[in-house]
């Protein structure tokens, strides 16, 4: 045991140090907090605030980078070409199509591969899991590729395997129409991007306790109306965020579109359009507009799930 | 094993409010102390005071004779058993209980031996290899302990290390805390809310209530001689019932009829008109069942019963009454204090077993006198407290305490 | 549940695997047919050749496809890494901290992930050849940071909010220094949420395709991604096919792998990150 004193000197201390202390205390605190959190939020907004700030400026500009000094101001005119042109709401349409299938199909698809991952005994679930995690983590552009030689008019074998279907045979071009490639794009988005979307409605399902399944059963609902009136609601926050995610992500399509088709029989998106105004055509200034319109088309969506369908995205996501 | 000091003990958070507010105790070595008082009364800061891990705002910790205000924690060589037990997912239990030590960079073998020591002492040895996730409630509590026990450690803090446990267990461990206190002999500081735990385990128990010290005594003192009604209420189960009360001379009016004060007693209260009786359950009896040698010695009244509960080897009667308005918030305000929901004006009485005393009829009960407290209703102090038995109470349990410490010693030196 | 819907989840299981592995065992299969097999309309090789291997790994498309494997990996490596650290040093701050703009970093973070990758490449597509990181490994790293910073703040702030900070403390009673308490409690206990992070930061960068064809030109800095999908428009072979997809199986086995060992954390990882109630 020890036995040393202190001197008294030490002993006393001034009343009014505390409140001094505490706030201070709380200020560091804040301080540390931006500290640590600041340069991730600068990086952040250096690669998204100012691109974005730079492609508005630069929309309001007649600037072709293959004639760079012809640069003038044209005020919005750039938007005035592109909403008067068919083009993009060719590509609006096109991308709005991809979405609203893929999303919805995805969505049925994926609770069923959630209701199955749930209900699967434990020795073949991280069998599943894992299985199901593989489309996920398969690059975008080697799923295109698969689905595309698949259906492929002289790789695939898809004309040989379901040749028996009418409308299909031998001969049957996927990528020499519009809605054929349309459809091959979709089935190659469903597949890919259903496993996250039912992992999502899996950890949703895992929140609705069981309880509530057993007290619905000893209330005579049927299997029916248990989904629908105990399991679907009490998911509702996870299914909305799946939506929210999954739409905005279907929005952006691009890389399967730029493998499959090219763009070609009418197939390009939103994306696809500003890509190649940019990057191919180097129409610096009518490429941003569209860039422009389709970072308000996101937010535009965003909003609109966020206020229309009240997706409150900090208590889905666990913050406090 | 040192003893712990604080004097003046203030705590302030950000918005000045104190949560510890001029708290001095001195706990003497091998004490076992217990912070008790209701959720948001200070215990908890203090005890992360002791321990270090909260800042004291003002005042001095002085532990084994050393302040320690501006030690870190790990410099102060105490054990703290957390309410969640804090074990280390990661670690298995042999690594969780050798922690400190691996700390201290004690060497393997005898990390080795006080480990499974410790182990021998809590039973665990079966699960040292496990990780904590897989083991009960009852066996991370000792885990918890174990860590605790292998330091060597100046003193043992417990924060509300059983309230997560059910019923059965934090009976059984409550008892295994005991025994192992008593046999190390360590100063201890345990804190609680539930007053079971306070009762039994505590040499003297320290009652908080908003940051500020109400009485610090043996169980017996608190339970007999009560300072004020915020005590008289929190210790004793079912609670003390508070009546109000005309007085008249020497002799009170209640709604059970009038109590006769003995000389010490009148005098305490002379000269005030509205009071409250503290009447503990057991003070009451079915008049029937008294003996007629004892009968003189209280008075009887007749009341309607609300309900009584039997419980096979004791008997509670609901007695409703009526009290004054102005009462009757205080008595609110003052459950509202203590965490109880007892709304009502009612009188929780006991009974003997066996009466046959019925729900809903009229029945007459006898209450000894001899006991009542007398409270101011605005101050809330008892008035009739007798200070001298109560210290006399608290003397006592410290002298049982060094016996049954010694003998504690006696046997652990024999079984060596 | 009865023996018979114990079959019917059981059949059920069995669709999903297949469901999962039906492409990628298409494009194994297409890797190893040869040239003259390769319009057959089979679905199986029938005799499998090294052909496209040696094609991509050692012949004429080694140039382009060993590059551009070094810089993926190169690239990917590098950007998961800074944003795990950036992220690892904002999500302690979120879920240990008390200070105003959490919520901002975080909906930052969020809006940053729902930003349209091509409304930025614009701009610094223009910015890059100004400036002189157009096909280069920083002109890839730095976007990069836009996929990976905001998930690897969201996931790895949900996981740290799980850690039981309070261990810490217990540490410190126990006797560590605030670095011992670090270094022996909180790392074992956050280590497998940054480790997940960066699986799944990692999976995100390794699946860019539009930065990657938008902001290289040359086996300088172009990712795999990119090269696969330039191969059919701009190669000197007749039928990319085969080589496309043994490159396309090479590219896969990393994921497949990390999948593989990892499964269990990389669901945590993503859920945790999106629903937690």
């Amino acid at each position: 045991m020890s036995t040393t004193t202190l001197p008294p000197a030490e002993k006393t201390q001034p009343v009014s140090a505390p409140d001094a202390k505490t706030s201070d205390r709380a200020k560091s605190e804040r301080k540390l907090g931006w500290l640590l959190a600041g340069p991730a939020l600068a990086v952040m907004l250096l690669v998204t605030a100012y691109p974005i700030a730079q492609a508005v400026y630069d929309s309001l500009f007649d600037f072709r980078l293959t004639d760079p000094d012809n640069r003038s101001f044209t005020g919005l005119s750039n938007y005035g070409v592109i909403l008067s042109d068919w083009l993009w709401w060719r590509s609006l349409l096109v991308t709005g199509f991809i979405t609203l299938v893929t999303v919805a199909v995805e969505l049925v698809l994926g609770f069923a591969l959630a209701m199955v991952m749930a209900k699967a005994l434990s020795t073949i679930r991280p069998v599943l899991r894992a299985a199901i995690l593989i489309p996920y983590a398969v690059i975008t552009v080697v799923s295109a590729f698969a689905w595309q030689f698949a259906f492929d008019i002289q790789t695939g074998f898809v004309n040989s395997w379901f040749g028996w279907l009418p409308g299909i045979s031998g001969d049957t071009d996927w990528f020499g129409g519009t809605w054929t490639s349309l459809l091959v794009i979709c089935l190659a988005e469903i597949w890919k991007t259903t496993p996250f979307i039912s992992l999502l409605l899996l950890a949703g399902l895992a929140q609705v306790p069981e309880v509530l399944q057993e007290a619905a059963k000893v209330d005579g609902a049927s299997w029916w109306q248990r989904m629908r009136k105990v399991t679907l609601p009490n998911m509702k926050a996870a299914i909305m965020v799946a939506l929210l995610f999954r739409t905005l992500d279907a929005f952006r399509v691009f890389d399967s579109i730029f493998i499959m088709t090219g763009g070609a029989n009418a197939t390009e998106s939103v994306s696809f359009l500003a890509y190649r105004q940019t990057i191919s055509r180097l129409e610096i200034g009518l490429g941003s507009a569209v860039s422009v319109l389709l970072f308000l088309a996101v937010v535009f969506i965003a909003m609109s799930f966020i206020k229309g369908f009240k997706v409150d995205l900090s208590q889905s996501r666990g913050e406090g | 094993m040192a003893s712990i000091e604080m004097k003046n003990i203030v705590k302030k958070y950000g918005d000045g409010f104190p949560a510890v507010n001029d708290v001095s105790l001195d706990i003497d070595e091998g004490e076992f102390m217990i912070l008790v008082g209701p959720s948001g009364c200070g215990k908890s800061t203090l005890l992360r005071m002791i321990v270090g891990l909260e800042d004291i705002t003002s005042g001095d910790m002085v532990i084994g004779g050393t302040r320690v205000n501006d030690k870190a924690p790990r410099e102060r060589n105490l054990s703290m058993v957390f309410q969640n037990y804090a074990l280390y997912p990661h670690l298995s239990v042999f690594e969780n209980i050798a922690f400190p030590l691996r700390l201290a960079k004690v060497e393997d073998a005898e990390v080795q031996r006080r480990v499974n020591e410790a182990a021998d002492v809590l039973e665990l040895h079966e699960h040292l290899e496990r990780k904590p996730a897989n083991l009960s409630g009852g066996q991370r509590q000792r885990v918890a302990m174990g860590r605790a026990i292998v330091r060597q450690a100046e003193a043992f803090l417990f924060d509300e290390p059983l309230s997560n446990l059910d019923a059965k267990l934090r009976g059984q461990m409550r008892t295994e805390i005991s025994r192992l206190q008593r046999r190390l002999g360590i100063t201890t500081v345990y804190v609680t809310h539930d007053q079971t735990e306070a009762m039994t385990l505590g040499d003297r128990v320290c009652v908080l209530r908003k940051g500020k010290i109400q009485q610090v005594a043996s169980p017996r003192e608190l339970y007999e001689q009560p300072v004020n009604l915020f005590v008289a209420g929190f210790i004793g189960s079912p609670p003390m019932n508070f009546l109000p009360a005309q007085l008249e001379g020497s002799r009170l009016t209640t709604p059970f009829g009038d109590i006769e004060l003995d000389e010490r007693r009148a005098a305490a209260v002379a000269g005030r008109d509205l009071l409250l009786v503290g009447i503990r359950p057991e003070y009451f009896e079915d008049a029937s069942l008294v003996d007629e040698a004892k009968r003189p010695l209280g008075s009887v009244f007749t009341a309607r019963v609300d309900v009584t509960e039997w419980l096979g080897d004791s008997q509670f009667a609901y007695i409703p009454y009526e009290a004054p308005d102005e009462i009757r918030t205080q008595l609110r305000e003052l459950s509202k204090e203590l965490d109880s929901e007892e709304l009502r004006t009612q009188a929780i009485v006991s009974i003997d077993a066996t009466s046959r005393i019925r729900e809903g009829r009229d029945a007459e009960f006898w209450l000894d006198s001899r006991k009542v407290h007398v409270f101011d209703p605005t101050t809330g102090d008892n008035l009739t407290r007798d200070a001298e038995a109560g210290a006399e109470l608290t003397r006592l349990a410290a002298e049982d305490r060094v016996d049954q410490v010694q003998s504690a010693e006696g046997e652990g030196i024999s079984a060596a | 549940m009865t023996s018979k819907e114990k079959t019917w989840w059981g059949v059920a299981g069995v669709a999903i695997v297949i469901y999962a592995l039906f492409p990628i065992a298409w494009i194994v299969s297409l890797s190893f047919k040869a040239p003259s097999a390769l319009n057959n309309g089979n679905f199986l090789p029938g005799a499998p050749t090294w052909e496209n291997y040696s094609l991509i790994l050692t012949g004429g498309a080694s140039d382009l496809f060993l590059p551009a494997l070094r810089n993926s990996f190169g690239i990917c490596l590098i950007a998961t890494a800074i944003s795990c650290l950036l992220a690892m040093f904002a999500a302690y701050a979120i879920a240990r901290l008390d200070f105003p703009g959490k919520k901002f970093i975080l909906g930052t973070a969020l809006a940053v992930a729902i930003f349209p990758v091509i409304s930025i490449v614009t701009p610094l597509f223009n910015l890059w050849r100004n400036i002189g990181l157009y096909d280069t490994w920083p002109g890839l790293i730095i976007p990069y940071l836009s996929l990976t910073l905001p998930i690897s703040i969201w996931t790895m702030s949900a996981f740290f909010r799980e850690i039981p900070w309070e261990m810490e403390q217990a540490a410190q009673v126990d006797g560590a220094t605030t670095w011992q308490a670090f270094r022996k409690v909180i790392v074992p206990l956050a280590a497998p949420g940054v480790f997940t992070t960066a699986i799944i930061a990692f999976f995100i960068a390794w699946n860019d395709f539009v930065y990657g064809i938008s902001l290289t030109s040359t086996e300088a800095a172009r990712p795999v991604p990119a090269a696969l999908g330039l191969f059919s428009g701009a190669s000197q072979f007749e039928d990319p096919t085969g080589a496309i997809s043994a490159a396309a199986v090479i590219v896969t086995i990393p994921v497949i792998v990390l999948v593989l060992l990892f499964q269990r954390r990389i669901v945590a990882g993503l859920t945790n990150g999106a629903v937690k109630g």
